[in-house]
């Protein structure tokens, strides 16, 4: 176990600094010109290649990807030129929106997808199963921001039982959790009907079953206890797709977190921001994957480690 | 004598598929949405009631507004008064441009990868599939937001950044396929024949792994559509006037208040190609994986 560890560990510190290197060879080509956007228009060619000098941008590109790293392990992300503000801090300041927002869309998601999966199990080949299988189909085909707009429109504008997008209070975060969490429940509901599925078929639910146990006990003791634990691990490779969820669902519902931060940059160009937000994406992602990795064998002891 | 044999194999199994595929109501459901936006695509110049680029001054009321669904705009006008109905036929025209030109590239580029690395194994092995995780790292989106940022948009642009994001799954899936397959028998044998590895590749692993590719090629266009809704919806993609759904929807959607059919009859029909797309990939994998069967 400890050699796994260890093993994914070293493994993690590898792809983290692999990340850092694609991101710096991304901002490397981006073509807009830092000490230019620095210095503004009207400054004298002396003055840019000072600027260039001060920032090192005349080194060689191992140098400058030496500096980048030195200065990604300080926490140092870079600085928005347009904003005149650290990246850093910019994406502190944001991050625990997102993260609420995540819890919420997780919770979401679980119950919506779940709730689903076991229906459909448990009334598998029906109509139900079949409308609930169509119903995830749709989910992991639709739109996030075509999903949001219209919860907007109708639970907001329509029927006013919630804000019109924003931020502050429990109301504000349910349209946007369910909107990030609807393409997630598709996959959970989908991946909890086949788990419970092949759960049920097994010998030890017959042998419940045989010893008299009623259907409820025989599933809530013993089939979904076991159903639930591969779609657990699932939980860190979400953090994938949340990433990518919230820049187009904060931007619908005006949610301050770091998917706004990403497209209001996107829309001025402003190339250290949507850098900083990728790089710390990407972290999240292996990280959750990390996770994910390192639970899954604690919670069920039959997978074996490699 | 093994091509032979792996003709006869795809001549005997391509009608069983198809027809096998039209026996299932979803599968033929999305087969027929998937006719009918290509037929919308192809036809366009025939189809449109209206020159998509034109802005009708009837377009809008007195006061400007567009104007909702109505006998003579059947899909009501846009803000600027251009016919939606004649956008939305022009914008399948790009959806599947990208659809296609972006998929293909990204299968080919990630066939290419997962088989010489489970072929080759070795430092091959090593490099790109380490490389592989690198890039599933990376959130697709966000990650397609920065090169979008880098080379500025077109429509050939934005087909190519989603094909570097989406080749990633396809090179995992072959890549495992090849590694089982290159361990079998029949490959070992060839190998001790003297076969190179062109031939091996090409005549023996390839055909073995034609049915997982077409599956995943098949979904892939469903992601490549979102994908590229979601790029122009964020103002990053095909940009106007060029009309694709996801624009429509970004063009419009401070309006959606008051003119929400802008949004969401552009919505259903993201909804509805990535969805028909989903059904049959789901519908092939059924079809051509056996291990999945009894599971439905």
């Amino acid at each position: 176990m400890l050699a796994y560890v260890a093993r994914r560990l070293i493994q993690t510190a590898l792809i983290l600094l692999g990340i850092s290197f694609v991101t710096f060879v991304l901002l490397y080509l981006v073509p807009a010109d830092p000490a230019r956007q620095i210095a503004g228009r009207s400054a004298t060619a002396a003055t840019v290649e000072n600027i260039r000098e001060q920032l090192g941008l005349n080194l060689p590109f191992y140098e400058q990807y030496l500096r980048y790293l030195g200065g990604l392990l300080n926490g140092d992300l870079g600085r928005s030129y347009l904003q005149k503000t650290e990246v850093s801090e910019l994406i502190a300041s944001r991050l625990p929106a997102s993260l609420l927002l995540m819890v919420g869309a997780i919770f979401c998601e679980l119950v919506l997808g779940l709730t689903m999966g076991v229906v459909a199990a448990l009334k598998r080949g029906s109509r139900t199963d079949d409308t609930l299988m169509i119903a995830s189909f749709v989910g992991v085909s639709a739109p996030q921001f075509v999903i949001g707009i219209l919860l907007l429109y109708v639970f907001a504008v329509k029927l006013g039982w919630f804000p019109i997008g924003g931020y502050g209070t429990f109301a504000h975060l349910i349209l946007p959790s369910i909107t990030l969490g609807f393409l997630g429940a598709g996959w959970y509901s989908r991946m909890m009907r086949s788990s419970l599925i092949d759960v049920l078929r097994q010998d030890y639910i017959r042998t419940a079953r045989a010893t008299g146990l009623t259907r409820a006990r025989v599933l809530f003791g013993h089939a979904l206890p076991n159903a639930i634990l591969p779609i657990i691990a699932m939980i860190g490779i979400d953090i994938g797709l949340f990433m990518s969820g919230i820049v187009v669902v904060e931007s619908v519902f005006g949610w301050p977190g770091i998917g706004q931060l990403a497209w209001q940059a996107i829309q001025r160009v402003d190339i250290p921001i949507i850098m900083g937000v990728t790089l710390v994406s990407a972290c999240a992602i292996v990280l959750g994957n990390l996770l994910a990795d390192l639970i899954t064998p604690l919670i069920d002891p039959r997978i074996k480690l490699r | 004598m093994s091509q032979t044999l792996a003709e006869k194999n795809t001549g005997a199994e391509t009608p069983s598929v198809v027809m096998r595929l039209l026996r299932r109501p979803l599968a033929l459901t999305g087969l027929i949405i998937i006719a009918v936006v290509v037929l919308a695509a192809v036809f366009a110049p025939w189809l449109a009631p209206y020159n998509p680029y034109e802005q009708f001054f009837e377009g809008l009321t007195i006061e400007g507004a567009p104007l909702p669904p109505n006998a003579q705009f059947w899909f009501g006008t846009d803000l600027v008064g251009r016919d939606l109905f004649s956008r939305l036929i022009y914008g399948a025209q790009t959806s599947l441009i990208i659809g296609v030109v972006a998929n293909g590239i990204a299968v080919v580029i990630g066939s290419a990868v997962g088989i010489s690395a489970g072929y080759f194994r070795g430092w091959v092995d090593t490099v790109l599939m380490r490389f592989t995780d690198l890039m599933m790292a990376f959130p697709a989106l966000l990650l397609a937001i920065v090169l979008a940022a880098i080379f500025s948009p077109s429509l050939w642009i934005v087909a190519m950044v989603i094909a570097m994001v989406n080749w990633v799954q396809i090179a995992r899936v072959t890549y495992t396929e090849t590694r089982s397959i290159a361990e079998r028998d029949f490959v070992v044998a060839e190998r001790a024949m003297g076969a190179g590895a062109g031939r091996i590749l090409f005549r023996h692993i390839l055909p073995h792994l034609l049915s997982t590719i077409i599956v995943w090629a098949t979904l892939g266009i469903a992601t490549t559509v979102l994908l590229e809704a979601t790029l122009s919806f964020l103002g990053i993609g095909v940009q106007p006037p060029i009309p694709s759904w996801g624009n429509i929807i970004f063009e419009n959607q401070t309006y959606f208040t008051s003119a929400p059919w802008l949004v969401f009859i552009p919505g259903v029909a993201i909804l509805a190609l990535a969805l028909a797309f989903n059904l049959v990939g789901d519908a092939l994998r059924d079809i051509l994986d056996p291990t999945q069967q009894g599971r439905h």
